[in-house]
């Protein structure tokens, strides 16, 4: 017995030994970085979020899952780009007074958000609309989707080339808020609230308002939404340009914390993991976006720190997301546009 | 719903404001800190470099002939988020061509160009199709170690000579191929090559070093590693590519206070994350290899590169006056870039085995296998694995928005 225990011990220090080859737990740095990668991880969710906010509530309305919304998305990082390059913004951070500055982020998101919203309208009416008439069954929806996907990325891949437009410095961030050591910066500042007061004023606007009023008689049951003197596909043109404003003042705050993001395929991953955010708090579900996306952000920051490098963001964020979906399948909040309250 | 986009927009608006003002007191006291100045250290630019007097020139004698259809082909990324590489060495390759087709009227040479978009998943096809064009006697490329361990294999097999002109993963001249050949250093030279640059000239006593997921990243963050030792033992990451958030590398990098970071990759993923770092206060020194040493890595990562410093077994084919002009004819107004110079001396290696009167891939091989000749860059002769006989790192550093080349390095 004690030889076997031995050889057993042998075995298990072996492992352990091993481990470190391809796995490791580096608690240290998971505890003293626990507060930064939370507020970083909020920061990014925030953006996750609100592009979430696209897919949930096209998806509740249509149930369709539209994988051009990253391509909405991508096409306002552009129009950031350009908005900031013809303010005069460039590789350093510009020398603006605060209302100067305010002021130029706000038209460039306003651009963005128009330009992004136009774009998700444009695609419904092109690529969706000619679908629904004809009553196509949903699998033709989504391979539509994914072509709208590659043909707008390949339309600006020949319209811009491979590479990431230069970087636009928006401003330099400062520290706001030093709380025993940790740092909040303003520019993690500003995403995080913006992004969360235009997820709070769209939860408003379709919970409270007669258009939001008739977009979840839509999502709840189309026809007898007709029936009722709903305009469906008013509605679906609100749902489509709903997602894409968001998408476009999403652009603008990525590209605050990635200042080199407008690039043809800079939207995909992202898309992705948005598209997870809203799968996690519940696909059709608006404040299920916010959680999802939030979630997603600081999940996968513990990992990469836990496991010791950046690569294990997406594997331990995809992880938490199987399992919870194992618990719960329809999501955090689970799928409630259209059961919502009146 | 034009009220409600009213109201999102005056909200967001709002926040932006309160959360600026909120900031704006402290503007011009702290407005440089973090600006990632470079280190204490200075290390000054260079600006001349010596030419072999005797470098083999892609003119010849102009009195070469050779029949119509010679090929020689280049494969590499035209297009891809790493395009930039291939497109430098294309042009170097083409301008080769084009004097050599201008001074020789009897030989003109045709230049075939192949785009793996530097995937690894898709060069093998691509090579396939190349090897498959029997005119086709000599290749320049892949520009990449990782679409090169997928491809070298197509080559050796179809008995066709290449010459890489960029990557630099040092396994790839340990598989037994005949017909790879490397034109310049690998990343077993430049690895500690770096580390004895960030711990000498830069005197860093404590290093971070990152990597990304390629087999180049790997390789190159290995020797570098292994010349580092102590200094970079505690604080080391990993990143992948198409990564654009860093915040959790950011965070560990700011918490271990280094002096340095050396990333192992190329500029698609170093750029933003030297942009992060000093945008989080990483106020150390930025050091990457030739994969990051490009003028991309300044545009994407805006003025935050200023500390940037690059290791590189390329030449800075931009200081020969006489190469930069006319390879500006080719690219459309463009300096000469990273490894500009090494596809220019390639294509020139199989020019001249062309002019020497060579007709088959089998004798190109031989050529390349027997080459002892100056070019350009560098004295060019092989080994038995296809690795240089000789070889040298270069240093570069950022200065002004602009690459600038700060002398040997190893």
């Amino acid at each position: 017995m004690p030889v076997i225990s031995t050889i057993l011990l042998a075995q298990g220090h072996d492992l352990l030994a091993q481990g470190p080859d391809w796995i490791k737990f580096d608690v240290g740095a998971f505890l003293s970085q626990f507060w930064s990668d939370t507020i970083d991880g909020l920061a990014y969710g925030a953006i996750y979020a609100l592009v979430a906010m696209g897919y949930t509530m096209v998806y509740g309305v249509l149930q369709l899952i539209n994988f051009a919304h990253s391509e909405v998305f991508i096409v306002g990082a552009y129009a950031v780009f350009f908005t900031l390059s013809a303010l005069g913004f460039g590789t350093s951070a510009p020398n603006l007074g605060i209302a100067a500055l305010v002021g130029d982020l706000v038209l460039a998101m306003l651009v963005a958000m128009l330009v992004s919203g136009l774009v998700a309208v444009l695609l419904e009416r092109v690529a969706y609309r000619p679908l629904r008439r004809r009553n196509a069954p949903r699998l033709a929806f989504l391979i539509t989707a994914i072509g709208a996907s590659f043909a707008i990325q390949y339309a600006i891949f020949a319209w811009r080339g491979p590479n990431p437009e230069p970087a636009i410095i928006m401003f330099r961030p400062q520290p706001v808020f030093d709380i025993g050591g940790v740092i909040i910066t303003s520019q993690q500042l500003v995403i995080f609230l913006a992004a969360i007061v235009l997820m709070i004023v769209t939860d408003q606007f379709v919970n409270r308002t007669r258009l939001g009023r008739g977009l979840r008689a839509v999502a709840q049951d189309p026809d007898t939404a007709t029936l009722m003197g709903v305009n469906k596909e008013r509605v679906i043109v609100l749902t489509f340009l709903i997602g894409g404003v968001l998408a476009g003042a999403a652009a603008l705050f990525y590209m605050m914390r990635v200042p080199a993001g407008a690039q043809f395929n800079g939207g995909f991953i992202l898309g992705i993991k948005a598209f997870a955010a809203a799968v996690l708090g519940g696909i059709g579900n608006i404040r299920g976006a916010l959680l999802g996306g939030l979630l997603l952000g600081v999940i996968g920051n513990y990992g990469a720190t836990l496991f010791g490098n950046g690569q294990w963001i997406d594997v331990v964020a995809f992880v938490v997301l199987v399992a919870i979906l194992m618990v719960r399948p329809t999501g955090i909040l689970g799928e409630s546009l259209g059961r919502a309250r009146v | 719903m034009a009220r409600a986009r009213r109201i999102a927009t005056i909200a967001s608006a709002a926040a932006l404001a309160v959360v600026l003002a909120g900031c704006a007191a402290n503007t011009g006291g702290s407005s440089d800190t973090g600006s990632g100045g470079p280190s204490k250290v200075d290390v000054p630019e260079v600006t001349t470099l010596p030419v072999p007097p005797n470098a083999v020139k892609p003119a010849g004698n102009g009195q070469a002939q050779c029949a119509s259809t010679t090929t020689i082909a280049f494969a590499g990324a035209q297009s891809g988020a790493n395009a930039q590489l291939g497109i430098n060495i294309l042009n170097g390759a083409q301008l080769a061509v084009n004097q050599h087709n201008q001074a020789n009227p009897g030989c003109q040479v045709q230049l075939k160009k192949f785009d793996t978009e530097g995937d690894p998943g898709k060069a093998p096809g691509i090579v396939t199709q190349l090897v498959s064009e029997q005119p086709t006697i000599g290749a320049i490329g892949l520009p990449f170690s990782g679409e090169s361990k997928a491809t070298g294999a197509i080559f050796e097999q179809a008995g066709l000579v290449h010459l890489t002109p960029s990557a630099t993963n040092p396994s790839l001249t340990q598989n037994g191929w005949k017909t790879f050949f490397r034109a310049l250093g690998n990343d077993a030279v430049q690895g500690p090559a770096a580390a004895k640059f960030i711990t000498g000239k830069l005197g860093a006593k404590k290093v971070c070093v990152i990597q990304d997921d390629s087999d180049y990243g790997i390789g190159l963050a290995k020797t570098t590693n292994d010349a580092l030792g102590a200094v970079a033992a505690d604080c080391q990451d990993k990143v992948t590519t198409g990564q654009k958030d860093f915040s959790t590398v950011a965070n560990k990098v700011i918490a271990a206070k280094p002096d340095a970071v050396f990333y192992a990759g190329y500029y698609a993923e170093g750029a933003p994350l030297d942009q992060q770092l000093v945008t989080k206060g990483f106020t150390g020194a930025f050091v990457g290899p030739d994969g990051v040493k490009d003028d991309k890595f300044i545009q994407q990562a805006g003025d935050a590169s200023n500390n940037a410093f690059f290791t590189c077994p390329c030449v800075p084919g931009e200081l020969l006056p006489e190469f930069a002009d006319a390879y500006k004819g080719v690219s459309g107004g463009q300096a000469p870039g990273t490894y500009s110079l090494e596809g220019y001396d390639s294509a020139t290696i199989l020019l001249a085995g062309i002019d020497s009167g060579i007709k088959d891939r089998a004798g190109l091989l031989n050529w390349v296998t027997n080459y002892d000749k100056d070019g350009f860059s560098k004295h060019f002769k092989w080994d038995g694995t296809g690795e240089l006989a000789a070889t040298t790192v270069y240093g570069y550093k950022v200065q002004g928005g602009k690459i600038v080349y700060v002398g040997t390095i190893g």
